[in-house]
Order: C-alpha cells, then structure tokens, then sequence
C-alpha cells in the first residue's frame, strides 16, 4: 500500500512540476505543430489518395528523438543540481519507488501530448475509411517507443547534472538505438565485424518492432521487447542512482 | 535515541570519515562542530541513509539506516545544507507532497500542513512559489518539511547559515523550544551558536572526533580558561612584576586602552594573568583557584594599585576549537 501511495505522490508532483512552469505548454504547442506540418505537408497527406496515417507515424520517432530527451532530461539532472535529491531520497521511500513515480509521470505527460493528436485521426476518419486496427495498432507502438526513449532519458539524467548533458547524451543514443538496423549503419559495421554481431545489434534496433505496430500487428514478442528495454534502463537508472547519489 | 557506531566514508583515495562513533539522548542538542571539508555534512548524510556508509552505521531508535532504511527514515527529519526545495511548487503544495510521502492523508494531512505552516509562520506566503521567496523564508520552508511529522530525531545541516540576525535567533528559539522532546543533532560554525543552543559539542577534524563534551567542559581546556583579568586606572610600575612573580602565574599579559575598545566609559589598559596549570606532585600550589587567591592577596597588600575590575575569564570555545583543527604545521 505504502508503495503505491508513495508512487501516486511522486507521479503528482511530477506532473505538477511540468504544467507548473510553461515547459509543457512550449512542448505541446511545439510537437503539435510541427507533428501536423510533417503529416500534411512533407508527407503529402492531401495528394497520397489514401486515408491513412502512416505519414502521422512515420514522423513520431524523428519527433520522440528531439522532444522525449527534453521532456526527460530535468528528471534527475534537475534534482541534482538544485540539491533536492537530497531530501527526495531521505524520505521514506526507496529509489525504485522515485524512479517509476518519475518515469510514470513523464510517460503520462508525454502521452497527453500525442493523444493531442487525435483531431488528425479525425480527418482520416472523415476523409476515408482508414484501418481502426493500423490506427490503433500505431498509437500503441508510438507510446511504447516513447517510452523507450524516456527509459533511456531517465538513465542519462541519473548520471549527470547537467541538463544539457543528458540531453544530448540520450539523443545519441536514442538516435543510435533508431537507427542500429538502417543499411547505411549496418554496412559500417559488416566491413570489420562479424555476421553475428551486426545482426545482432540490428536487433536491438527500434525502427523493425515500431513498424509492425503500423501495419496493426500487435506481436507479443514487439511488446516484450519495449518493455525489456525500459527495464533495463530503469534498473541501470537505479544502479546509477545507488551508486552515484551525491555527485 | 540515535546511535551512530564506528561510520566510515572513503571517496577513492580520501578518506572523508573515520570511525566516527557517538550517542545522543532526547532532550540532547548536539553541536556537530569542524572546519569546511572535515567531514560533517558526509557523516550526516549517512546517518540519514542519503549517502551509504563505507563501514559502520547509525540506528535510529532500534532501526538499522542500513537494514531498515524505510522505517529510520520515517524516524528523523532532515535539513540538508542551504536547504534545498522545489523552486517551482507552491509552499503549500509542497508541504502536502511532503505530508503524503510522510503518510498522512485526507483531512489529516491538511491540518497537519497548516499546523507546520503556523509553526514556521509561513502562513503569509503559503501559496507563493518558494523560488520567488527570500532565503529566510526558504530556509524557514525547508525546516517545516523536516517538522512537518514531528520527529523525534532531528538531523539540522548549518539550520543558520545565511540567515540575518533576527531569523538566527528564530530558528535558535524554535530549536531550543523542542528540544526537551527530541534528539538534535546540528552542524556549524557559529561558536556563539554552539553556546546559546547546545547541550554538547562533538569537535571533528579530518574525518576524527577530536572532542567530545559539553561547551562548559570545552571552555575549560582553554588557554585562557581560569586567567584573572585586572582593569586598572593607571599602571603602576611595580604591578606587572609583582604579577609575574606569583608562582601561580605562568604569563602576564598587558593590553594597552586601544586594544580593548568599549563603547561607553574611559578606555583602560587591562592586564590578563594566565595560570599555570596545576601538576599532580608539584611542590606549589598552582591552577585557576589559587591563582585567583594570589592576586586577590596581592591586591590587598598594595592599596597603591587603582583597580577599576577584576575578573576570573571562562575560557573561550573558539580558542579551543582553533587548538584542535588547527594543523600543527
């Protein structure tokens, strides 16, 4: 129960944190136009002939890389440099308890943000008859990357103070993650490294189960494998914060 | 009620802490006294489980920090240095985020919030954001939270420092006014703080306690513990060696009018006479009692001397702590 209570109040405050200052107005104002510019304009929603939203889709990962780090990058840096960690861990609450109040409360914000998006699913359904379950299935898997992304932010604010720092670094990586399956990446490695290893960093990749969600396959295994990542760098985050609590 | 045994820290090669042990009851307050760097804020931080000993630990009323961290943690209050808290929230707001944590809900933990917020006197600025307030005010918000489920341990990191006169006095009042209940345990520098709050003085230098005792005790290992000061109106010639002839007297001190400045009155040159300190087995009589005799004798013997005052000095805490974190070299 405690834990629970604990969780609930840190997700509260979190969140409170971000409608509090005018971050989160910026970041909706921001995602929400450009994400609408991307889908109509560079997409070509209008002159494709088809009511689907695999132009919207295909922009959330470039769109996550920018906006996910930003959102997640005052998580921990920011408690570090203002030295509020200090009180934050004192309490009676376990670091596993902060973190997915945290991680929670950014996954929801962020999730506010894409629902935002619905009036273009409403022009979809007004203009044609696209597939619910592409729809639905795209939904689904952009808010798993997002929290994916997010899982990676958290790590790197845990290890800095610098917001900027964490930032960049979670950008990379996330960039890194996107793009670790992409022929131009793959053809660096094939030259030096063995068969097994470039095709087992290709798996690692984010784009291959981000894209069967579009098509509206919801497959077990794309589920396992977000969740795996998020688990692991929420439990890095821990072993970070564990480790690493004053710096 | 807190029990802090053998805590050591190690950051790589340094070793900030070194077997720091001590006790403190309720009703104690405990001036955790050294200079910058000697390790008060890393001892803090591990009695209150935010940093993990290297070895050693503190239990909080029977709760390991190290094994139970959860139940000690809901045992003390903690006031980090320059007391940090959320710039963005309200106080309010964040005294409830601090209440629910604490485990108090609905109805109580509203009255619970707006007892703390009269306590501290906050209720004027209650729903202004913090980072909009002035470092007293923040200081005063940071201090609620660690009231806020009135602990009966109490871990204060520099509770004064950067504070005005009037909200140092404040904060000495609210400390002094509960601790017949509690067990406080404050870091410091302010020596005339040590005096006007604390109960007793642990002194630590490098990571080692070097001292352990109660501010009077202390005082008593200064130098100038038990020396006689003589105000006189004028100096006649013979009065320094008479002086310094007593063998009670290890050293006479003359200062001229300038050195002491007061306020009101005819500036006067003061002349201190230090003891020499009493030695089991020593054929003369020595120490404090007897010097004061000596003089007291001396002064009658010579009417000639114009004595404005005279008085024994306690010593000076400031003198000790200089004599033990000073490094020799």
């Amino acid at each position: 129960m405690d834990s629970i209570r604990n969780t609930k109040a840190i997700i509260k405050r979190e969140l409170a944190s971000y409608f509090e200052s005018p971050v989160a107005y910026v970041f909706m104002v921001v995602f929400l136009m450009l994400i609408g510019f991307l889908t109509f304009f560079v997409s070509r929603f209008y002159e494709s002939g088809q009511a689907d939203l695999r132009g919207f889709f295909f922009w959330h990962p470039w769109m996550f890389l920018i906006l996910v780090p930003a959102a997640a990058m005052r998580l921990w840096a920011e408690e570090r440099r203002a030295g509020t960690i200090e009180i934050l861990l004192t309490l009676p609450v376990t670091v596993t308890q902060v973190i997915l109040g945290k991680f929670l409360a950014a996954w929801i914000f962020i999730g506010l943000i894409v629902a935002l998006t619905f009036p273009i699913v409403l022009t979809t359904v007004y203009l044609g008859a696209p597939d619910r379950g592409a729809i639905i299935g795209g939904y689904i898997g952009s808010l798993l990357l997002a929290g994916a992304y997010l899982a990676v932010g958290m790590l790197t604010s845990a290890l800095t103070r610098n917001q900027v720092i964490s930032f960049v670094l979670s950008l990379v990586i996330c960039l890194f993650l996107l793009l670790a399956g992409w022929p131009p990446v793959t053809d660096l490695m094939v030259r030096w490294a063995p068969e097994w290893l470039v095709r087992g960093v290709a798996a690692f990749s984010f784009m291959p189960h981000y894209e069967a969600f579009q098509k509206g396959v919801l497959d077990l295994r794309d589920f396992a494998y977000y969740f795996s990542v998020m688990i692991f760098m929420l439990f890095g985050t821990h072993l970070v914060l564990e480790n690493r609590k004053a710096a | 009620m807190l029990a802090v045994k053998r805590l050591e820290k190690t950051f790589g090669l340094i070793r900030a802490v070194r077997d720091v042990s001590f006790q403190v009851a309720q009703g104690e307050v405990l001036g955790f006294l050294g200079p910058n760097g000697a390790g008060k804020t890393t001892t803090m931080r591990m009695i209150t489980g935010f940093l993990p000993p290297t070895a050693g630990t503190a239990i909080i009323m029977g709760h390991d920090i190290i094994h139970e961290p959860i139940s000690a943690k809901k045992l003390i209050g903690y006031l980090p240095e320059n007391a940090p808290v959320y710039a963005d929230m309200t106080v309010w707001n964040y005294l409830g985020f601090i209440a629910e944590i604490r485990g108090f809900i609905g109805r109580v933990r509203v009255e619970r919030v707006q007892q703390t917020i009269e306590t501290c006197r906050l209720d004027t600025v209650k729903h202004q954001a913090i980072g909009t307030l002035s470092k007293g005010y923040k200081q005063r918000v940071c201090f609620a939270q660690t009231l806020l489920h009135d602990p009966p341990v109490l871990i204060m990191d520099e509770p004064t420092d950067g504070l005005d006169p009037n909200q140092k006095h404040i904060v000495r009042t609210m400390i002094r006014n509960m601790a017949a209940r509690k067990a406080i345990v404050i870091s410091t520098h302010i020596l005339e703080e040590v005096e006007a709050i604390c109960t007793r003085v642990i002194i630590i230098r490098d990571g080692s306690i070097v001292a352990n005792a109660s501010p009077t005790e202390l005082k008593a290992k200064s130098r100038a513990h038990g020396a006689v000061e003589l105000t006189v109106k004028s100096a006649p010639g013979d009065l320094v060696a008479k002086l310094e002839r007593l063998t009670s007297a290890a050293r006479v001190e003359v200062y001229p009018p300038q050195a002491a400045p007061k306020a009101t009155g005819v500036q006067m040159p003061r002349v201190v006479v230090y003891p020499r300190p009493s030695a089991a087995g020593a054929a003369i009589a020595a120490g404090p009692a007897q010097l004061a005799t000596d003089i007291l004798a001396l002064v009658k013997a010579n009417p000639g001397w114009d004595l404005a005052a005279m008085k024994t000095l306690e010593g000076r805490l400031d003198d000790v702590f200089r004599e033990l974190t000073e490094s020799k070299n």
